[in-house]
């Protein structure tokens, strides 16, 4: 059976392709080096905007109010525009209550939109350009070490990595988080409560790395202007093993977290890079791998779910589990030598 | 149209699910067809992958390793027609769950009539409404724009008008959806159903035609204010997800190929297998078909006159898990669990589960949170669907559960190597049936394949219901009664088909059984104490045939509505104990 891969890899060639969500203009070109938080690609695409009855408005028949109108399609408007007079000897008129753009006349009515309509798509990681994909982004490869997370709350940043986290199931609470902070990516454990998100927020961190976070805490998070990005879920998780010991060992570097949100369609999910310099190109990581004996997995579901285990065999056929169900399963030596019986779908292999 | 399957040959049907795919083999044997083996593998609509194909293909080669005979050639290409030599098949057809929820925008005129019309139509499908559009609508119609143009949907289904009647209104509301379309990006332009005043459909070409590469027209749901004709719209709306899910996914486009068009949304397939189960099988009662798994809760029933099909994507055991929180509380799913679990772990479950749908249930506590879970949703899908039933269905009580003879269950979470008795006392938990039924088990889930294949081949579905592929439970009868917890409420006899005899006292809020194998008859007499009601009427009896099954004949005297004890500690007793009585642990 294939396995879902959780990339935690100390040195890994990473290639990702980083597209907009509809045509746009591509901004970088091949072979040029981008930081995380580079624009490589742009679109437009306004979300708000002003309709304008300029008949109703003029009380007149959207004939005449057709031949009132002064301005066309793809004018730029300032506020207060004079859109349209009517006649007689007080004539009413018509203006732009905001600055905007036109994009609609017709039938005695203006559809202007207004505000940013910029979409802005950045490179997520240090690296250099290695394929345009025309009007819609690009692929961009570097080197270094990866961990992947489960849950992102949409920013990306880069900044020195501390970690303030002793242990793997350690808890990060505000009187932790001093000026010392100021500016860094934080690998600290899991969070529990509003006040520690607040703090963060007010010191400012560039970044939260926690293994997990109270569920209630997720609108929050998502407000955070600095990304957060959880290892293992929701809930009090203990990170596991394999993540925080290259994430520690790899403290006082420059990392980037592009924390962006996991789209189980897509494959996006959040990631924290740690580029090192090579001279020649790593490996790429597997995406899918077969379970097999040997194999390095972590445990997605209790018994001791987020603990890395390795497979000690596979049992043919289907194994009674002891929740009473039966399902293709796999013997795993967890860390802690305790052995445990897992449906192979409660698995992910780590590599 | 595609063409018509030759009688007689094989049949290979293709199931690709949120979390699962399984190939499914139906043969001929012995001059009848026969459900022969399934195969079953994760499915690969997600990353890394992205190509249901992949899924589809190793469902397949797991069900020729237990049939000893290829059906895929060296390229992993089907084999079709079927070879002199045994390996391929003569036909497929598929089913489809897999995919995000299609998000639509649905719009009408009134909110009883045209939108309540377009609300079931879209609940037809693995689709959330997330905005609707009317005339009691207080907002600017710029508001109007930017709220869909936020919401980027997927689909929007438009009703409203008469047949023939006034359609200036329903033109007005047309114009903010259609400058909505306009101002998308092209590639993110939604799919657009117009099932409304036929009259304006030269106009709703006119306007959406250029806005949008898949504009579809159906028969008016609504052709009078009285009458709701939803089936030719459900149709259309099937063949969208379709091309919707072939623009989305990887790998539909593959398994459409290969089965010659034959590929239906899964929903659509079931409720077109309960439309013709009702046909055939129709009583006074209605059938009664759920299915609960990753990706949505289904409830369709099937009525002489009429049958409904809803599809509960909020109500799905999967990704969608913590949206369940908007529509119920952590106690009240809770109450369902025969453990001392905190609302805490139940949250932290609900949001965990939700990253890894696929997941099952490998330690006691995650199978008890998943039980209740199941048992809340499915009930709150039975309480939503209800809405839908038609109004002069049988009945013992009107704010009850209709009467319906059988019920058919399937889906991952109920089908999924879970006892029979731990499937029935979820069903019996969260549907609470009233008077007599037969409980089935789709443990196979074959009944939207069956679906799919009916079209194409009439004498399949019939033959392989009748051939022992589905697992009756048993027969359940359910006073509609009110009396002290440890009342007689029933009195039953079981006369088996050599004479003998079984009794039982069946008290208020227990659960009782009497064995009569899958297979054999008997009969039940039933008297009734303190005006209980099994569909005879307050307090009358009566003799009935009963079939057997699984769990034998299942008495349920918990009561309707069930009524759940407050107190924790005696609920949780009570739990285990019914647990017990039926077999489940």
């Amino acid at each position: 059976m294939q396995a879902p891969v959780n990339h935690i890899v100390g040195l890994t060639s990473i290639v990702r392709e980083r597209i907009l969500p509809f045509s746009g203009t591509v901004l970088v070109q091949l072979n040029q080096k981008v930081s995380p938080n580079e624009v490589i690609a742009e679109s437009n695409w306004a979300r708000e905007h002003i309709l304008l009855d300029v008949a109703r408005l003029l009380r007149v028949t959207p004939a005449v109010a057709e031949r009132l109108i002064k301005i066309k399609v793809d004018d730029r408007v300032p506020a207060n525009t004079e859109v349209a007079v009517g006649k007689g000897l007080f004539p009413r008129s018509v203006r732009t209550p905001r600055e905007g753009r036109v994009v609609v006349v017709g039938g005695g009515q203006v559809l202007i939109e207004v505000g940013d309509p910029k979409i802005e798509l950045h490179a997520g990681l240090p690296g250099t350009v290695v394929e345009i994909i025309p009007n819609r982004g690009a692929v961009i490869q570097t080197a270094g070490a990866l961990v992947q997370g489960i849950w992102g709350n949409g920013r990306i940043e880069s900044g020195l990595l501390v970690n303030i986290a002793e242990s793997p199931n350690g808890v990060l609470v505000a009187n932790r988080l001093d000026v010392s902070l100021r500016g860094s990516i934080l690998l600290a454990g899991m969070v529990k409560d509003a006040e520690t998100l607040k703090a963060a927020s007010e010191l400012p961190v560039r970044g939260l790395i926690l293994s997990s976070l109270y569920p209630s805490l997720i609108p929050m998070a998502r407000e955070m202007r600095f990304p957060i990005m959880l290892t293992e879920g929701f809930g009090a998780l203990p990170m596991n093993s394999a993540a925080y010991k290259l994430l520690s060992t790899n403290a006082k570097r420059e990392i980037t977290v592009n924390a962006e949100v996991y789209d189980r369609y897509s494959g996006a999910r959040p990631e924290a890079i740690i580029q090192l310099p090579t001279f020649t190109d790593p490996p790429i990581p597997h995406e899918v791998d077969d379970f097999a004996p040997g194999l390095q997995i972590r445990m997605r579901r209790p018994p001791a779910m987020g603990m890395i285990g390795s497979i000690v065999a596979i049992p043919r056929g289907l194994t009674t589990l002891p929740s009473g169900l039966r399902a293709p399963a796999a013997e795993v030596k967890l860390e802690n030598g305790e052995t445990v019986i897992v449906p192979l779908v409660n698995l992910e292999v780590v590599g | 149209m595609p063409s018509s399957l030759v009688d007689g040959n094989s049949l290979l049907a293709v199931d690709v699910g949120a979390a699962n795919t399984r190939a499914v083999l139906f043969d001929v044997v012995e001059g009848e067809y026969r459900f022969m083996a399934s195969g079953t593998a994760p499915s690969t609509a997600e990353a890394p992958l992205k190509d249901v194909s992949e899924g589809a293909r190793q469902a397949i080669r797991n069900l020729q390793a237990l049939l000893g005979r290829p059906l895929l050639d060296t390229q992993n290409n089907l084999i079709t027609p079927s070879q002199p030599n045994g390996s391929g098949v003569d036909a497929l057809v598929v089913t489809l769950s897999a995919g995000a929820t299609i998000r639509t925008v649905i719009v009408g005129l009134l909110k009883d009539v045209s939108i309540e019309s377009a609300r079931r139509l879209t609940e037809s499908t693995y689709a959330r409404i997330v905005e609707t559009i009317g005339l009691n609508d207080q907002r600017r119609p710029d508001q109007q724009i930017d709220s869909i143009i936020r919401m980027r949907p997927d689909l929007i289904v438009i009703t409203g008008g008469t047949d023939g009647g006034a359609s200036r209104s329903i033109k007005k509301l047309l114009e903010p959806v259609g400058l909505a379309s306009f101002l998308l990006p092209e590639e993110k332009r939604p799919a657009v159903l117009f099932a409304g005043n036929e009259k304006i459909g030269d106009e709703v070409r006119d306007m959406f035609g250029p806005l949008t590469a898949s504009l579809h027209l159906s028969p008016n749901v609504r052709p009078s204010l009285e009458t709701e004709d939803l089936e030719p719209a459900q149709r259309e709306l099937a063949h969208m997800v379709v091309g919707l899910r072939k623009r989305q996914i990887k790998g539909v486009d593959l398994l459409d190929q290969w089965s010659d068009g034959h590929i239906l949304p899964t929903a659509y397939a079931t409720g077109r297998m309960v439309r013709f189960l009702a046909k055939v099988y129709g009583s006074k009662k209605g059938i009664l078909v759920v299915d609960i798994g990753a990706s949505a809760a289904l409830i369709s029933a099937g009525f002489k006159d009429k049958s409904t099909l809803n599809v509960y994507p909020q109500f799905g055991l999967g990704e969608n898990l913590p949206g369940l929180l908007n529509y119920t509380s952590l106690e009240d799913i809770l109450r369902w669990s025969p453990l001392d679990i905190s609302t805490g772990i139940l949250r932290d479950y609900l949001y965990q589960k939700s990253l890894y749908p696929s997941a099952i249930a490998a330690t006691k506590e995650d199978l008890a949170i998943a039980q209740s879970v199941t048992r809340q949703a499915l009930y709150l899908a039975m309480q939503s669907a209800r809405r839908d039933f038609p109004r002069n269905i049988a009945t013992i009580k009107p704010n009850l559960t209709p009467l319906f003879e059988p019920i058919l269950a399937g889906g991952g979470a109920l089908s999924d190597a879970l006892r029979p008795g731990q499937g029935l006392l979820i069903l019996l938990d969260s549907l609470q049936p009233v008077g007599v039924t037969t409980v089935i088990l789709d443990q196979n889930n074959l009944l939207p394949l069956l679906g799919a294949a009916a079209s194409q081949n009439n004498i399949l579905p019939v033959q392989v219901l009748e051939s022992g592929a589905f697992l009756s439970v048993g027969t359940v009868v359910s006073p509609v009664v009110t009396a002290k917890y440890g009342t007689p409420i029933l009195l039953g006899k079981l006369t088996y088909e050599n004479g003998v005899e079984a009794r039982v006292e069946l008290k208020y809020g227990s659960l009782e059984t009497l064995p009569l194998q899958s297979g054999e008859v008997g009969k039940l007499a039933i008297q009734c104490l303190r005006g209980a009601n099994v569909g005879f009427g307050p307090g009358r009896g009566g003799t009935i045939p009963v079939s057997g099954g699984a769990l034998g004949v299942v008495f349920d005297g918990r009561g309707r509505p069930l009524d759940l004890p407050s107190d924790p500690v005696r609920r949780r007793e009570l739990i285990k104990k019914w647990n017990w009585t039926i077999g489940g642990e």
